[in-house]
């Protein structure tokens, strides 16, 4: 409704409601509104200029330094310091992915299983004691984890197989280590989520314990199952410091498990800081970089997929 | 094998799986804390590292962890909690929420290694921040943010409805309700939240390595103006954290004791996370029973 | 239309694409308390959070139509909600004191609105929790949590404190539906003697409340308003039979 000029005045004065801008509450709001915009902006700006900039010298390799895609992909010789430096970095792309598979395929089973063990099993002690437990294990640094790696699991290796114990073996098990609260936790909170009809049902027809689970609460809860052991694999996929302290670094294809081999991760911890800014080099360890980048946006678009069939 | 086997078996493969994780981890813990513990003495805590020689201390890296850590929280904070304000009370639903919601989901699972590298790429090379406590403070940030902004968010989602509803009815502005009666109710959440998030940023290295550097000058801890350069408070110094430090005598140590101080030194830290982690708990329910003191 | 009171007219509210309130016009005199009354779902409520924009919190909820209150259609998308809420206080079904001292609770809003001097806002306090029947109970624990008071002080103390902010209507959700019948008693015996001073309206389930309580009542179903008139008439002789049959219990 149109009201006139002079009318508004006026009623500002009589203390109505019509707005004014130069009350001190609508410029409280106002700054509110501003302040937190401007936080959520840094935000974006932050991740645009990850990604602008990780791309940006990545990309370099190809179309400043002439290095061809496959060749960087699916190269098997990694020897930049060579008479004709070579730009292979398959190694490091198997070493990263045969790794977290790896670490998510022993963590996954172990974490479904405590998950069940506490929701289904022995609820008061899984909350009181594994719970915490997890957490606990949730806290502790990655270079913590890479020492305990090297000065146990290493040694264990050592003795047990042949060669030095460092490897894809000794990588993935300080791995799965890392990853297997986020497994258990979600899986938890998908178990903990299920209807108390459904279980209940499935008592009620004779069926025992295992059969409910097995045939009721597992298919039933698979979807956020799968989101937590791809959510634990993105973390394995992008963790450095334990795996390079334990993986050996040679780069290379290992022909077994227990044989020196390298990861993204690893190769750029290891590198980044003897090479020179702009050197092909350096530009080629942006494009592992890179890839790794482009790896989060990957399992993020999976996870994403998973839970809009999960709310299905 | 009958259903009643079955069952029987599954459950005790159930109950020695969760057995085994509770062992894997005592024994995880007794390994650090027993390799450790012995080595930790006031003057290990105190004293300066040493290249060649054994003996040496890890004071200025526990130092540094815990300063760049407050320097982390500083910047952390505010921004952390004026986006999730944002995404709580502001955003509507529609597609740009959406795609912020995404950008927290992609920033939060960005490798460590990835975000040093563009601290290192941007913060130290382009801003010319060099390797300093300020730029390995930025690149924290950037790791802490998204777990900052999903605290709070959820936290404030948390707050009953009917208690913002009441304070908008007295006629209050809308951030007068977020910042006098809501903040408060969701503040014991968001303390716990943080300080165990403060526990993850102490034992971050990978995201360091090349913003806050290797190496740190030669302290004087007599001198407390923080633009001088040996002094400890000045920011924009080079600081190797005690995470960064255990990495480097692990992969490079030249000391004849480099296994016995990485040993102690991750004592240390996981005394340190566990420390978090326990007063996470305890603040949090403490500053629960204040805020609603149902006596 | 009253000039002092409140009166809605041709209000609609929509979730997304439901009509939740199907174009009702309501006229609320000053010093009066009016009931709604209706079954579950009939919109009462959401009719009644439309009068003071409460709605507005929610996503996905739109209000058309217009309230009128001092000459001025408060519907309007250019009006000042903060402004507005201020003039008409709520109170809700379940107590909802803010997690503060007893002191605060009251304190909150009067200070908000630029009573800074502490004689004045102590004086406030005393005359809120007075009118509320509470300060004999309170006055010697103020500074204590005020969800340490039992449900029903708590209620009071709500009321208590809407009335703080000076307000000329008080919109009240099923006020007593959470409490024991002594408590449903006394916040009864406040609504009559608030009626002195206060535009009350007040959504009920209780019909002998309403009846007790009101001096005119309206029968909400479906989202309209069934019948609207002095609350005697509606529960000795109401003129529609869908009123009839609800109060008299045959559905609902």
């Amino acid at each position: 409704m149109e009201q006139p000029a002079v009318m508004n005045k006026k009623r500002v004065q009589t203390g109505s409601t019509t707005r004014a801008f130069a009350k001190p509450h609508v410029i409280e709001e106002w700054v509110g509104k501003v302040y937190t915009a401007l936080c959520i902006l840094v935000l974006v700006i932050t991740i645009g200029a990850i990604v602008y900039f990780v791309s940006s010298r990545g990309l370099a390799t190809f179309f400043v330094d002439g290095v061809s895609l496959g060749g960087l992909l699916g190269g098997l010789k990694w020897e930049p310091e060579g008479d004709i430096p070579l730009y292979g970095a398959l190694p490091f792309i198997f070493g990263s992915f045969s790794t977290s598979v790896l670490a998510a395929l022993m963590a996954a089973p172990l974490g479904m299983c405590a998950a069940v063990f506490m929701t289904q099993i022995m609820p008061g002690f899984g909350k009181k004691v594994l719970q915490p437990v997890i957490e606990l294990l949730a806290g502790i640094p990655s270079v913590v984890f890479g020492f305990v790696g090297l000065s146990v699991v290493v040694p264990v290796l050592r003795a047990i197989f042949p060669g030095q114990g460092i490897g894809i073996a000794a990588g993935s098990i300080v791995l799965s280590l890392m990853i297997l609260p986020t497994i258990t936790t979600i899986a938890t909170d998908a178990l903990a989520a299920l209807p108390r009809g459904l279980k209940e049902g499935s008592f009620a027809l004779g069926a025992t314990r295992w059969q409910t689970i097995y045939r009721i609460v597992l298919p039933t809860t698979l979807p956020s199952l799968l989101t937590g052991v791809v959510l634990g694999m993105s973390r394995a996929f992008g963790e450095a410091l334990a795996v390079q302290m334990v993986i050996g670094n040679s780069p290379h294809i290992p022909h077994s498990l227990f044989e020196s081999a390298s990861t993204l991760t690893s190769a750029i911890t290891l590198d980044m800081g003897n090479t020179v800014m702009g050197s092909t080099h350096n530009n080629a360890l942006w494009s592992l970089a890179l890839i790794l980048l482009s790896m989060t946006f990957v399992f993020v678009f999976v996870v994403r997929f998973l839970e809009r069939r999960n709310k299905r | 094998m009958n259903a009643k086997t079955a069952d029987r078996i599954a459950t005790a493969t159930i109950i020695g799986v969760a057995s085994l994780i509770v062992l894997i981890l005592a024994g995880l813990l007794g390994f650090i804390l027993f390799r450790g513990v012995s080595h930790i003495s006031f003057d290990f805590l105190t004293s300066v590292p040493q290249t060649i020689k054994a003996g040496g201390g890890i004071g200025p890296q526990l130092f540094n962890s815990l300063f760049l850590l407050l320097l982390t929280l500083i910047i952390t904070i505010p921004l952390g909690l004026g986006a999730g304000i944002y995404m709580s009370e502001y955003a509507k639903p529609g597609r740009l929420t959406d795609s912020i919601r995404l950008v927290v989901e992609v920033l939060s699972s960005f490798p460590s290694i990835v975000v040093g590298l563009f601290g290192l790429l941007v913060i130290v090379n382009l801003f010319g921040f060099g390797f300093s406590l300020f730029s390995g403070a930025l690149a924290l940030t950037v790791f802490n943010l998204p777990l900052m902004v999903r605290i709070t968010e959820q936290s404030l989602k948390g707050v009953p409805r009917e208690q913002k509803e009441a304070s908008l009815a007295l006629g209050l502005s809308r951030w007068k309700t977020i910042t006098s009666v809501m903040l408060p109710i969701a503040t014991p959440t968001i303390v716990t939240g943080t300080i165990l998030a403060a526990g993850r940023v102490f034992g971050e290295a990978a995201a360091l390595l090349f913003t806050a550097g290797m190496s740190s000058p030669r302290l004087d801890f007599s001198n407390w103006n923080p633009l001088s350069p040996t002094s400890p408070l000045n920011p924009f110094r080079p600081a190797e954290t005690l995470a960064v430090h255990i990495w480097k005598i692990n992969s490079e140590g030249l000391a004849p004791d480099a296994a016995e101080i990485a040993a102690g030194a991750s004592a240390v830290l996981v005394i340190t996370v566990l420390l978090f982690n326990f007063s996470a708990r305890w603040f949090g329910r403490y500053l629960h029973r204040r805020f609603t003191a149902t006596k | 239309m009253h000039q002092e009171g409140l009166s809605a007219k041709n209000l609609r509210v929509f979730y997304g694409e439901k009509e939740a309130i199907k174009g009702v016009s309501l006229d609320f005199a000053p010093r009066e308390v009016t009931a709604l009354i209706g079954p579950s779902g009939c919109g009462k409520s959401t009719f009644l959070r439309s009068l003071n924009r409460m709605n507005d919190t929610i996503d996905g909820v739109r209000t058309t139509g217009e309230i009128w209150m001092d000459g001025e259609n408060i519907n309007d998308p250019g009006v000042d909600v903060v402004l507005l809420r201020q003039k008409i206080g709520m109170v809700w079904q379940r107590p909802n004191p803010f997690h503060k001292s007893i002191y605060e609770n009251i304190a909150f809003g009067p200070r908000y609105h630029g009573v800074r001097n502490k004689k004045e806002l102590d004086a406030i306090v005393e005359d809120c929790l007075r009118k509320a029947a509470l300060w004999d109970e309170t006055k010697d624990r103020l500074h204590q949590s005020a969800l340490a008071l039992s449900g029903g002080q708590q209620q009071r103390l709500c009321i208590a404190r809407s009335i703080a902010v000076k307000p000329k209507v008080i919109l009240m959700d099923e006020p007593a539906s959470a409490l024991d019948p002594v408590s449903t008693a006394k916040v009864e015996e406040l609504i009559s003697e608030l009626k002195q001073e206060y535009s009350i309206v007040i959504v009920t389930h209780n019909m002998h409340q309403a009846a007790r309580v009101s001096d005119k009542t309206a029968f909400f179903y479906m989202g309209k308003v069934v019948e609207y008139d002095v609350t005697d008439k509606i529960f000795t002789n109401p003129s529609e039979k869908a009123t009839d049959d609800y109060i008299s219990g045959r559905f609902g």
